[in-house]
Formats: C-alpha cells, sequence, structure tokens
C-alpha cells in the first residue's frame, strides 16, 4: 500500500496544525459557527445528533494493521469504544468533542492517516474495488490511479468550494464492484483496440433526490492525460454547477441540464488547454512509482488444490457455510478472498469494537497479511489469505463475532445511521435492519433466496445507496412520524439501475412485511438461478407491489 | 476597506464607480455591465481602469480587452461561492492578463492561501485583519499537490528534483 | 386543536453534548428544561439565548414541540425523542445510560 513521504506526511501536519488553528479561534469567537461549519466539515467533522461525529478518510478502502490499532485507540481515548464503516469505505466515530479533535488528528497523522476532505464541497475520499489487486477479473489495480488522484485532488486550491461535494471511484474489473455509474466521476480501467490501458471516464453520476447513472464523457483518457481530464471536469463544474439550490448543485444536474454532447464539448475544451500547458501531464515514470507501492504481495507459489481446506469445509459445518458467501475466488493459486461481514443477525451494520479493530490487526499480522479493506458495502475484506489458512482464520474470527456467513445474502444489509445518529435523518434505519435481519435469520432460508441486495437510507440524502439496492428502502418523514418507502430493481454493479418505488410508504411496523412480501414474490416466480433482482427485471413490479401492499384495500 | 497587496497594506488607488454615475479622472472600476455598454469610452480614456466580476459573470467576455485592464476585482458573495477561484486561474492562465486581480465581499482567512495559488494578489479585507494574519495564512501548508497559477513547485517536483 | 407547548434546545460546542434551556441555563435532561406555554415565552427565552451563541457556549439554538402529560414532557417528533435519549439501538450510550453529564466542559 501507499507509503508516505517527508511531503506526504508534512501535509497532514500541517493540516492538523491549521485545523487546531481554527478550533481555537472558533473557541475564541474570531470564526462563526458559519464560517467554521465548511472548515471543519472539510476536516471531516460534522455536528450530529447527540454530538459531534469524525469521519476519518480510509483512501480506497486500504488499512494497515498499525492503522487499525490506531483506530481502536481513538474509539477508547476519545469515543466510546467503537467505530462505523460507511458506504465510501470510511470509518466514522459518533462521539468525538470538538475540543478534542486537533489531538485525535495529531494521533491519526502517526499513523498516516487524517479526516481531510471527508465532508465538504470539496473533492471526497476516491473510493475503489475493495479486491482490488486480488480479484481474477482485474484488469489493472485502481488503487494506483485512486492513489494519483488522492494526491492532485487533496487541499486543491481551484475546487475547494465546489457548489457541493465531488465523489470519485474507480474500477480496474469487468465487474464493477465500487459503483462507478453512481459516482459524479466515475472511471473504468479499460483496454482500447491497441492493446493499451486506458480511462473511460463517467460523470453525473449521484444518488440523493434526483438519481442518475453517470454519462460517458471521456471514451477512452490516456493515462499520462488522466489528471488534466479529471482537472477539467472539476473547472466545468465550478463554473458551471449551480449554486442558487442546494438541491441542484451537484454535477448530476448540470450534466443533465447541458446534456452530455455540451458537457463532452466544454470538458474537451479545457482538456485540450490544460493538456497543451504540460502542467498536469502524468509521466510514465511517475505511474510506475505510484504502482510500485501496490505491487501485490510475493505470492507462494501453491496449488489451489488444498486438501486441509476442503477436508475443513466437510467436517465444519459453520466453516462449509461460510465459505459458501464469504470466499471469492483469487488471481493467485491457493489463495483466496475473504470477507469479514460487519452484519450479524440483529446487529448494528458496519460497526466494530475497539477490540475487534485490535484483534483484526493481531489477525493479520499472525498470518503475514499487510492489509485489509473497508468495502463501500460496510463489510472488511481480507484480499491476499492463504486458503490453507483459512480454517484457522475463520475459527478467530468466529471468537470475534465477525464470521457471520452472509455476505450478499438477504442480511447483509447496508445501513445508514439514520436517526439514531444522523441529524439529516427523517427516520431510523438501523433498527429496520436489525427487525429485516432477524426475519430472515434462518441460514438455510437465506441461502435459498441468494444475492439480495438490501440498502436502507434514513433520509434522501442516500447515504445507505437505496436507489442502487436490489431492496432499497427510503426512511421519510410524515408529520414528525417515520415512513418507509420501498423500491425494487436497482443495482450499483456495471448493470447499472435506479430502483423504482413501488408506491406509498410502510410504517415501521409494516415495512419489514412489505420486504418480506416482496421477496415472496421472487421466491414464487423466479425462474432458473435467477437472482433477487433478474426476477424483478423480468417481470416488472406489478406483482411485487400487489404483493407488498396486500390488506391496504383500505388505503387506496 | 483596507487592501493587502504582496503581503503590504497599500493605498487603493481606483475608485468603483457606480452604474450611472459620472466618471473621475483617476484609476476607475466599473461593473462588467457597464464595460460592455460604454467600452469604446472607457478604453479610451487616458486612465486606469477596472472591471468588476460578480461571482456569475466569467472573465471570458473580457477576452482580449484584458490586456487594456489594470485590475480585475473578482466578488465573493459568500466565501462558499468558490467560482472566483475559477476566475483568477482563467485570467492567469487563458487570458494571460498580468494585471492585478483582486478579491473583493466575504472570504475566509482560510481561504487566502488558496486565493493567492490561483492567482489573486490583491485583497479587500476586513478591518481586523493584520498582515501577520496574512502572512501566516500563506505559511500555514508547506507543501503543495498541484500546480497552479503561482507557479509554485508541487510536492511531485520537488520529489523529482530535490536539490534544485 | 390544542396548542404544543415548545422547549427550547441547542448543542454545547465544546462537546457537541445535546442541552436544554432552563430559566437562563442549560441543563442536560429533557425533564430538567423549561417548557414554554406560549409563543412570546418562548421567542424571548430563544433571543435570550442568542448570548449563549455569543459567547461560544453553544451552537444553533431552536425551539421543539412537545406534549406534557402527567408532567412527563413528550417530544412530538421522534427526532426530539432520540437527541433527548439516545440512539435507541444502543441503550448503553447517550442520556438515557447512566453516563453522568461532563459539566467540566
Amino acid at each position: 500500500m501507499y507509503r508516505y513521504d517527508e511531503f506526504d506526511a508534512r501535509v497532514v501536519a500541517d493540516r492538523v496544525a491549521q485545523f487546531r488553528y481554527q478550533v481555537e479561534r472558533r473557541l475564541a469567537g474570531e470564526l462563526t459557527e458559519d464560517e467554521f461549519k465548511p472548515l471543519r466539515l472539510m476536516n471531516g467533522l460534522y455536528l450530529q445528533l447527540h454530538a459531534y461525529m469524525l469521519r476519518i478518510a480510509v483512501p480506497y478502502g486500504t488499512l494497515a494493521p498499525k492503522q487499525l490499532r490506531l483506530l481502536a485507540h481513538i474509539a477508547r481515548k476519545y469515543d466510546k469504544g467503537y467505530g462505523h464503516f460507511t458506504t465510501r469505505q470510511n470509518i466514522q466515530f459518533n462521539w468525538i468533542k470538538l475540543v478534542d479533535v486537533p489531538d485525535a488528528l495529531a494521533d491519526l497523522a502517526t499513523v498516516e492517516m487524517h479526516a481531510i476532505q471527508t465532508s465538504g464541497n470539496c473533492i471526497r475520499n476516491v473510493t475503489a474495488d475493495h479486491f482490488a489487486g486480488a480479484a481474477r477479473d482485474e484488469l489493472e489495480d485502481p488503487r494506483i490511479l485512486a492513489e494519483i488522484v488522492r494526491q492532485w485532488s487533496t487541499l486543491h486550491p481551484e475546487f475547494s468550494f465546489l457548489p457541493r461535494k465531488f465523489k470519485i471511484a474507480v474500477s480496474g474489473s469487468e465487474h464493477d464492484r465500487a459503483a462507478v455509474k453512481f459516482h459524479d466521476v466515475g472511471i473504468e480501467i479499460i483496454k482500447n483496440d491497441k492493446g493499451e490501458i486506458g480511462y473511460r471516464i463517467y460523470a453525473g453520476g449521484g444518488m440523493g433526490r434526483t438519481p442518475y447513472i453517470g454519462h460517458v464523457v471521456g471514451d477512452f483518457v490516456a493515462k499520462p492525460d488522466i489528471l488534466a481530464f479529471l482537472e477539467a471536469v472539476m473547472r466545468v463544474y465550478n463554473q458551471s454547477g449551480r449554486r442558487d439550490n442546494l438541491f441542484k448543485a451537484r454535477i448530476k444536474i448540470l450534466v443533465n441540464a447541458l446534456g452530455p454532447e455540451e458537457m463532452r464539448k466544454q470538458v474537451m475544451r479545457e482538456f485540450e488547454e490544460i493538456k497543451a500547458s504540460g502542467a498536469l501531464d502524468v509521466p510514465a515514470e511517475e505511474l510506475a512509482r505510484i504502482a510500485k507501492y501496490f505491487a501485490p504481495p510475493a505470492f507462494e507459489a501453491l496449488s489451489d488444490d488444498v486438501p486441509g481446506y476442503e477436508a475443513a469445509r466437510r467436517s465444519n459445518a459453520a466453516f462449509r457455510a461460510w465459505t459458501k458467501t464469504n470466499i471469492a475466488a483469487h488471481r493467485a493459486p491457493g489463495y483466496a478472498i475473504a470477507t469479514i461481514s460487519l452484519k450479524p443477525i440483529g446487529g448494528v451494520p458496519g460497526d466494530a469494537t475497539h477490540e475487534q479493530l485490535d484483534a483484526l490487526a493481531d489477525l493479520l499480522d499472525e498470518f503475514g497479511m499487510g492489509e485489509l479493506r473497508v468495502s463501500h458495502e460496510q463489510n472488511l475484506v481480507l484480499p491476499h489469505v492463504r486458503k490453507k489458512d483459512l480454517p484457522a482464520i475463520f475459527a478467530k474470527l468466529e471468537a470475534l463475532g465477525l464470521a457471520t456467513p452472509n455476505a450478499g445474502l438477504v442480511t447483509d444489509i447496508i445501513a445508514c445511521p439514520g436517526l439514531d445518529y444522523c441529524d439529516l435523518a427523517n427516520a431510523r434505519s438501523i433498527p429496520i435492519a436489525q427487525e429485516i435481519s432477524k426475519r430472515f435469520a434462518d441460514l438455510d432460508r437465506q441461502h435459498d433466496i441468494g444475492e439480495l441486495k438490501i440498502k436502507i437510507s434514513g433520509c434522501i440524502n442516500a447515504c445507505g445507496h437505496h436507489h442502487a439496492g436490489h431492496i432499497g428502502v427510503l426512511g421519510v418523514d410524515k408529520k414528525g412520524v417515520e415512513y418507509y418507502q420501498l423500491q425494487l430493481g436497482g443495482s450499483g454493479a456495471e448493470d447499472a439501475s435506479i430502483g423504482e418505488v413501488l408506491g406509498p410508504a410502510f410504517d415501521k411496523h409494516e415495512i419489514v412485511d412489505a420486504v418480506e412480501g416482496v421477496v415472496g414474490v421472487y421466491l414464487e416466480r423466479r425462474e432458473k438461478n435467477e437472482r433477487f433482482l433478474d426476477t424483478v427485471r423480468r417481470v416488472g413490479i406489478e406483482p411485487f407491489k400487489e404483493r407488498a401492499y396486500q390488506g391496504w384495500a383500505f388505503h387506496i | 476597506m483596507p487592501l493587502i497587496k504582496n503581503g503590504a497594506f497599500v493605498e487603493d488607488s481606483f475608485q468603483t464607480v457606480a452604474d450611472d454615475a459620472e466618471l473621475t479622472s483617476n484609476g476607475t472600476i466599473v461593473s462588467l455591465a457597464r464595460f460592455q455598454k460604454d467600452r469604446e469610452t472607457l478604453l479610451a480614456r487616458n486612465a486606469p481602469l477596472g472591471v468588476r466580476l460578480q461571482s456569475s459573470e466569467s472573465p471570458e467576455v473580457l477576452g482580449e480587452d484584458v490586456q487594456r485592464l489594470s485590475v480585475v476585482v473578482l466578488e465573493f458573495p459568500k466565501f462558499r461561492d468558490g467560482r472566483a477561484f475559477s476566475w483568477a486561474r482563467m485570467l492567469r492562465t487563458r487570458l494571460g492578463f498580468k494585471g492585478e486581480i483582486r478579491a473583493s465581499g466575504h472570504f475566509l482567512y482560510d481561504q487566502l492561501a488558496y486565493m493567492t495559488r490561483v492567482g489573486i494578489d490583491a485583497f479587500e479585507v476586513r478591518e481586523n485583519v493584520t498582515l501577520d494574519d496574512f502572512a501566516r495564512a500563506l505559511g500555514e501548508m508547506t507543501y503543495v499537490y498541484q500546480p497552479s497559477a503561482d507557479g509554485r513547485r508541487t510536492i511531485r517536483d520537488l520529489r523529482a528534483h530535490p536539490r534544485t | 386543536m390544542a396548542q404544543t407547548d415548545q422547549i427550547l434546545t441547542a448543542n454545547r460546542l465544546r462537546d457537541g453534548e445535546v442541552v436544554y434551556w432552563s430559566r437562563g441555563r442549560w441543563v442536560a435532561a429533557l425533564d430538567a428544561a423549561e417548557v414554554f406555554g406560549d409563543d412570546p415565552a418562548a421567542k424571548a427565552a430563544l433571543k435570550a439565548a442568542d448570548a449563549s451563541v455569543q459567547d461560544r457556549t453553544v451552537v444553533n439554538p431552536y425551539l421543539f414541540d412537545v406534549r406534557v402529560e402527567d408532567g412527563v414532557r413528550h417530544p412530538v417528533k421522534e427526532r426530539e425523542i432520540i437527541r433527548a435519549a439516545g440512539p435507541t439501538v444502543r441503550s448503553d450510550l447517550g442520556k438515557q445510560s447512566s453516563e453522568a453529564f461532563d459539566v467540566s466542559l
């Protein structure tokens, strides 16, 4: 993974000092809250329902053991002993005090971590495929580009006061595990006819009040040109993005107002100029230099046939169940990608205790693994595991409560913090996730249902990515009471689609029944190996709508 | 309003003139609307001329005329409105403007370093801003990752050529 | 329609703690909050609270609706119920837990 040099370290250290001074000035009354708010947001600090919340950046979701330990330390020293992994691969702490944040940031800096630009109207954490460097279908490790983009976007003098937030994601595989089409800018690493690797650039994707799928604005951007191209997109957005209406300020609104053709035209004009100046060229040496940081570990020459692994699967039912869903194929024979589910049945999705964070660091060290990943689905990933180590690792995870065998299943739910924590929320999302999880707890039933991505957001800001859920749930407020809207057929993968709303919202007692109802329709109507998503796409939402609103005759 | 330029307080040798007011004989700043309306007259005068741009007004419309301006004023109606960062950058690079780019309105101490980087070199500051504040703001970040209009050496450049 | 009463709330600047106005001071517990039966009194308190914003004690004071039944304050909106107690999914955290209110800040 990337390692800071003296320059990176100094940037972060200066930033800590800068924020410390900002806090001093705020406490001394030299900055009003209105002036201080964007400054603290650009250091990841929100004021939520109960307390401040600090969102710490985890660039492209990669964490080293020493970083896990420091996060555990943060949880203990400054917070209430736990953290929450987010849908943008970051980690949040919900109970931090403003007066402690400069010290917490100073502690984070000791392990090359920070909270720079995890909020605010600037370029946010650049996310990437959580299977990077390990997946079989990978063309190139997307984190190489993500790191280059991270540096370019950090404290950019021109783009720190954008109309709104800006999110960039990178995918390096045929299968898009980074949901690039739902980002402000999404980057797909592709090969052209000449066999050269370059980038397809999408712009204008997004969730929120008005979800959009991104349009291609750059068919094939050559590697040396990538920063010039991104700068061009940012400049067009900064100049022309709407500033009169908070809900129409994202780039997705601009792209759709101009139309993709005009957007391309404006971007190309800026791009040609920047490229001609040469100022943002990314030379081959620089690409190679950064790529070295992401060179895969030296894989042992192993056979993919691992008797110990197969024997454990036969003899240990729990291990077998876990391997059915939580193990993905690795490009190196004898290795596997393991998903650590943070969705225990009835638990809070995405949360981890300080003990778990420390134990995971120990686990990485014990098995010679240098890093783990945070996925945007609020789970963790061990990218390079020797199959022969899996039984022992599983045992350790079991002891930690981290071995729930539900990756990608109906109980692997994504939920934003919602009204339990968040100042912006209209409704609670976590209890709904917990109820659904408990309702479907039976593992055989879960396997029968198969892949089903449920995503729950507590408000229109869609931090739970509900528009991209096979089943999406949106919490709404009706006269101060929580209601839930149900939508079906969304997908964040390369077959990106926005879910369709079924009808009127359900109350908190009805919504879980409604979810169970639509799952029932799937089970009745599915053909061959169809997943829930496939059946919805094939038959349309009518049958699901009928079932969800069964018994609603008196409402309609 | 105190004016800081090149790290010092300077006299404002310009006067901003309203759209319907008489022009004075000294340095004059007019709105874009007035500049476009009275362009010939304004450019024919033998006095320094400046144009004041609102945050929604791109300097692009000035085109070649920028070379005949002494100052362009960029308004910050709210500090959150970051369009002027791009306008300043455009003035310096695309339009090759070498005169004074002056920031006016509501901006924060915390934006001064960015503003300087994109090519703003004069600042109408609030009464309580000192030169020490200003210098401190500019020095908060030792290194920068991105190239900008100020030509400051980037981290990548320093990495490649450490001893230059 | 019966008029609901109001309570004035804010967050403490230094640590984000939820606080309620009670006769010129800020308290941690909803139970101890001053209840305003009429709008002018509520608005007057909101105005007085501005001094706490100016002296950097709190941020963003605002009024919210409550119904008082048998002396118990029931916020009308779910949001304020949760804000007064803590996350519903973690009964061990927030005001609802036995944690003491830290007056030192």
